[in-house]
């Protein structure tokens, strides 16, 4: 199996899409020969020709809604938020129109778009251009929200989330987009809404997104050196939540702690919290639940203070030895 | 507060050289007739349907504004692609919706277009190309520019028609959503009903320049303004620009200046505005009157056929009455539907 990028896989999943589907096309800012903000849609341009690699003004909310509306004529856009903290201006077309149109108008029609967008602190971008603001894009029924951790999920997401026939937010961490795996050349779907169990364990259930499930995957690593087995669950899509794999792993492993670096406060990790707590796991549950969320501030610029924003592999160490310390 | 008093014989004197010169039989204008009046009919019923505490949600009626649905839809194809704002029952209607489903939507029942979901505002009907209404003010104007897009890709004839009102306007999409239409050419017809007020708010207050539809000049993209309430005017105006857009000349723009009749949605004691304009556009200007009396005239209608067709209108509504109010109600079994394709 080639090993690629995380960039590389989400732009091969396109790439092999557009040839695939003619319905399928890119519109987003810059995506042309600059290839986008961080260069993912480069080549393809030359490849597949202005109209289906659409370079739009600076308008994400008009940007959204051509993709909503050309998807209402059987087109598969996929639109192109440069910084997933950019959305917010094209909040209403997604939230508003594309996640509601389907019911609103009795399931007479569907909306089958995708909106890619780089989130996630650690390129000095500071505080608007470093948000993780996937929790907010799960408060909207119709919706789907896709979060790949490694570049094999990334393909395999991006080709499910095309062939989707709901709006999906495609949710991407910048900081992973140079890490490597293995990825086949063929077309293989990742099912949206299913979670992966990343390392197998016995000792305590990690749910982690995007970054944070590489951080964890390095902690419980070290920390089986010391006899400690951690399960680490990727969710992979945040809406829909596949809370049944994680509540199974909890009644495994009697203990708890979700990681993300989205603001703790309101963040994803409570959803998970309050549906595991309230399910049959309850029963199992050996010590306190407990989320590590990023810290409850803009991300800031300077180095050493973005880096403590968020989690970092000792926070989550901590966090963990805590709770399985006396039990072992 | 003195409004110029419109002539009555605004569109008298030319009027048989003008439909003439049009081409439109006597047949076709007998039939703009009709639709109009229907749309009355929806629009009063509803009122009445709503006194009558009939109406669970809101609403926002059209009547008044009836020539500018009835004018547009004559000007396009059957297949062109509509996207239509909150106070569109007369531009569904006109596009040939079906009144029972329409009515039975604004009733709540499972019959309606959206099966109960939806309500007056977000009336749709994907078969006819009726891309559906909207309840966020200017959420359509920018879709159109998907849709406009996607006929463009598709290479195909059909346009897109997009129907708003003074107020969205002043909406920071409406801005991108020209720029962008224009850029790339797109087949979409604009179309601002001037209704004068944005539920309080007059439009002289919240537009710095006057008219509405020079804005669309700083785009690029070429505009004229009607008088909405001459139905051949409309016709006409909206003609040269569906041509001019279907011909793959870009966008065009048309403000048409109408009024409403009925306050901003199911309350309004209309402060706003004073009582004397609301009865000089009513007794002056009304679009149906006003064509009633130009047709009378050229003898193409006869008092007593005028009589019948606007009897046969309001007999189609309480028909659509009847099916809506017979219909069930949606079952709250099926409350979690539609969610997800
Ligand atoms: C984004 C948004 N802002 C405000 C409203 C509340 N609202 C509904 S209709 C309306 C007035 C719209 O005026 P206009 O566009 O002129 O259309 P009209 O009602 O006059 O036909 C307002 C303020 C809304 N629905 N959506
Ligand atoms: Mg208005």
């Amino acid at each position: 199996m080639p090993e690629m990028t995380y960039l590389e896989a989400i732009r091969q999943a396109l790439w092999q899409e557009m040839k695939r589907d003619e319905s399928v096309f890119l519109i987003g800012e810059d995506i042309g020969v600059y290839g986008g903000a961080f260069g993912l849609t480069h080549g393809m341009l030359d490849e597949f020709g202005p109209e289906r690699v659409r370079e739009t003004p600076i308008s994400e909310a008009t940007i959204v809604a051509t993709a909503v509306g050309a998807s209402l004529l059987g087109m598969r856009p996929v639109a192109e938020i440069m910084f997933m903290d950019f959305v917010l201006l094209a909040l209403d077309q997604i939230a508003n129109q594309a996640a509601k149109m389907r019911f609103m108008f009795g399931g007479r029609t569907s909306v089958p778009i995708v909106v890619r967008m780089p989130g996630g602190s650690g390129t000095g971008a500071a505080s608007q251009h470093s948000q993780s603001l996937e929790s907010i894009l799960m408060h909207f029924p119709g919706l789907k929200v896709v979060n790949p951790s490694t570049p094999y999920d990334a393909k395999g997401l991006m080709l499910a989330s095309i062939r989707d026939p709901n709006p999906v937010c495609f949710v991407e961490h910048k900081a992973l987009y140079k890490t490597k795996g293995d990825v086949p050349e063929d077309d293989y779907i990742i099912p949206i809404g299913v979670a992966e169990v990343k390392r197998a364990g016995r000792d305590l259930t990690v749910v982690a997104n995007n970054i944070m499930v590489m951080k964890t995957l390095n902690v419980a690593k070290r920390l089986a050196q010391d006899g400690i087995e951690i399960e680490v669950i990727d969710p992979r899509t945040l809406l829909p939540l596949d809370i049944e794999t994680i509540i199974n792993s909890v009644v495994k492993t009697g203990r708890l702690l979700v990681v993300h670096e989205a603001c703790q406060t309101g963040g994803w990790a409570g959803e998970v919290i309050a549906s595991v707590v309230g399910s049959p796991a309850f029963d199992y549950i050996d010590a306190p639940v407990r989320r590590l969320g990023g810290r409850d501030i803009p991300i800031p610029y300077n180095r050493g203070l973005e880096k403590f924003a968020v989690p970092q592999e000792a926070d989550i160490e901590n966090e963990i030895r805590a709770l399985v310390g006396g039990a072992l | 507060m003195a409004k110029p008093k419109v002539k009555e014989n605004i569109i008298q004197d030319d009027f048989n050289e003008r439909v003439r010169r049009l081409g439109l039989s006597d047949e076709t204008l007998i039939g703009l007739y009709r639709t109009m009046c229907t749309v009355r009919h929806f629009e009063y019923t509803a009122d009445r349907l709503y006194a009558e505490g009939k109406v669970h949600g809101t609403m926002h009626l059209s009547a008044g504004q009836e020539a500018v649905a009835a004018g547009t839809r004559l000007a396009l194809q059957t297949d062109d692609y509509l996207i239509n704002h909150h106070r569109g029952h007369g531009h569904f209607i006109a596009k040939g919706a079906d009144v029972n489903m329409m009515m039975a939507e604004f009733l709540g029942k499972d019959t309606g277009y959206n099966h109960g979901r939806g309500g007056s505002m977000h009336i749709a009907d994907f078969q006819s190309n009726n891309l559906g209404a909207n309840g966020i003010v200017g959420g359509g104007i920018p879709q159109a520019v998907g849709v406009g897009l996607a006929l463009q890709m598709q290479r195909r004839k059909e346009i897109c028609v997009c129907i708003f009102g003074d107020g969205a306007s002043n909406e920071g999409v409406f801005h991108e959503a020209m720029n962008m239409a224009s850029l790339w050419k797109l087949p979409v017809l604009y179309i601002c009903e001037n209704n004068k007020y944005g539920m309080s708010m007059d439009v002289e207050r919240v537009v710095a320049k006057l008219p509405i539809a020079q804005r669309a000049e700083a785009y690029g993209i070429p505009w004229s303004t009607v008088d909405g309430n001459d139905v051949i005017a409309v016709y006409e105006t909206m003609k040269n620009a569906a041509e001019h857009v279907r011909a793959g000349s870009g966008p065009y723009f048309v403000e048409a200046m109408t009024y409403r009749y009925f306050g901003h949605s199911k309350s309004d004691r209309n402060l706003y505005r004073p009582k004397e304009e609301i009865e000089d556009w009513k007794q002056n200007r009304d679009p149906i009157m006003r064509f009633t009396k130009c047709l009378l005239r050229s003898e193409i209608l006869g008092e007593e056929q005028a009589r019948e067709v606007n009897a046969q209108a309001e007999q189609v509504i309480l028909k659509a009455v009847e099916y809506a109010e017979a219909s069930p109600d949606p079952d709250i079994s099926t409350l979690m539907e539609y969610v997800y394709a």
